[in-house]
């Protein structure tokens, strides 16, 4: 019983604490939205945080130990980029580029010999 | 407008499901409670790298405190992105709490990045599904990953990569978008020194105060070239 009371209280907890990280520009700039400094870092942080997601989440992928350090997870990346300049699929950039890191990663092609 | 957010969102569908799948796994093999509490988890926290560490937290039978704060820490990083939907969200009544609710990287994503119409309820309708639709892939994974638990036999190893590939396509938009690459630059610089400087728990919070003081620094150049045009046309 003291258990679940425990396992609610956590799950709660973690839930306010969640949800206040997001809610709280909302509560604090609602009224400047068209504040000049609002407006640029709105206009401006998703390009940002976008390159940054997309750096930090690729580094984690990849193997930095093999001879070609970080090469199985920027040759998917590499081939998203020039797929997505060329077709501007989102969806065929992103299969093309998961394939190539599930079968890089599945068979172990860039671990050994290269 | 269904199909449209669904196919807005399969990318996600393809992250999310392992993704929800490994901290289920991750929650039925470390922990003892119910296969339930884990979908629960995913329906009322909604939150990745937080859950797993949840777990962590739930196994050492931390105190409450602990936990707060642990999880202010690790979702600190939003604190940011609101500042970039004030705007879209406004007037979207009942379904703004939900919508600032669902606000994970991937939404925020997914909603900074597509094209938007001057029609701005139709627009609030369509972010309004695209979060429900993302977390319930989340919450599908939750739930398979703790009902299969060890059982699960993964050869999707490496799907995961879809999120990546997700993050990258939209650096790619919001370039095409934006028309300035700056941001982009500044973004992923900030990610190489947060990589370098800091341990994997608080990168992404790091990187974003980086880029954000960044960001402060471009507004006030920024700023102060337009006034100084002013002057020099009147």
């Amino acid at each position: 019983m003291v258990e679940s009371y425990y396992l609610a209280a956590f799950i709660a907890v973690s839930a306010l604490a969640t949800f206040a990280t997001r809610v709280v520009p909302f509560l604090f700039f609602e009224k400047h939205t068209d504040h000049p400094l609002v407006k640029h870092i709105g206009r401006f942080l998703p390009a940002a945080v976008m390159a940054l997601l997309a750096t930090v989440f690729l580094q984690r992928s990849s193997g930095w130990q093999g001879q070609l350090p970080g090469a199985d997870a920027l040759i998917p990346a590499f081939l998203v980029i020039a797929i997505h300049l060329w077709r501007r699929n989102a969806l065929l950039s992103i299969a093309a580029g998961t394939i190539t890191y599930m079968a890089i990663q599945q068979t172990g092609l860039l671990q050994g010999a290269l | 407008m269904n199909h449209k957010a669904f196919k807005l969102t399969l990318p996600i569908l393809f992250g999310y499901i392992p993704l929800g799948m490994a901290f289920g796994v991750l929650f039925a093999t470390q922990l003892d409670y119910a296969w339930w509490v884990a979908p629960l988890m995913g329906l009322v926290i909604y939150a990745g790298a937080g859950q797993i560490l949840a777990v962590s937290l739930l196994a050492a039978n931390a105190g409450l405190l602990e936990v707060a704060i642990a999880m202010l820490v690790l979702n600190a990083r939003h604190l940011f992105y609101g500042l970039s939907l004030l705007g879209q969200f406004r007037g979207a009544g009942w379904r703004k709490a939900y919508l600032i609710f669902g606000l994970t990287d991937e939404t925020y994503s997914l909603l900074t990045s597509r094209p938007r119409s001057d029609n701005r309820s139709q627009e609030q309708h369509l972010d309004f599904r695209i979060t429900v639709l993302n977390q319930l892939y989340w919450i599908a994974g939750c739930t398979l990953g703790a009902v299969l638990g060890e059982a699960v036999a993964f050869n999707s190893t490496g799907i995961e990569f879809a999120l990546v590939a997700l993050f990258i396509v939209l650096t790619i938009e919001q370039l095409k978008a934006l028309g300035d690459s700056f941001p982009v630059w500044a973004g992923a610089a900030a990610a190489g020194l947060a990589i370098m400087l800091v341990p994997a728990t608080h990168q992404l919070v790091a990187g974003i105060v980086i880029v954000t003081t960044v960001l402060l620094i471009h507004y006030r150049k920024h700023r102060s070239n337009v006034l100084a045009g002013d002057v020099s046309r009147g």
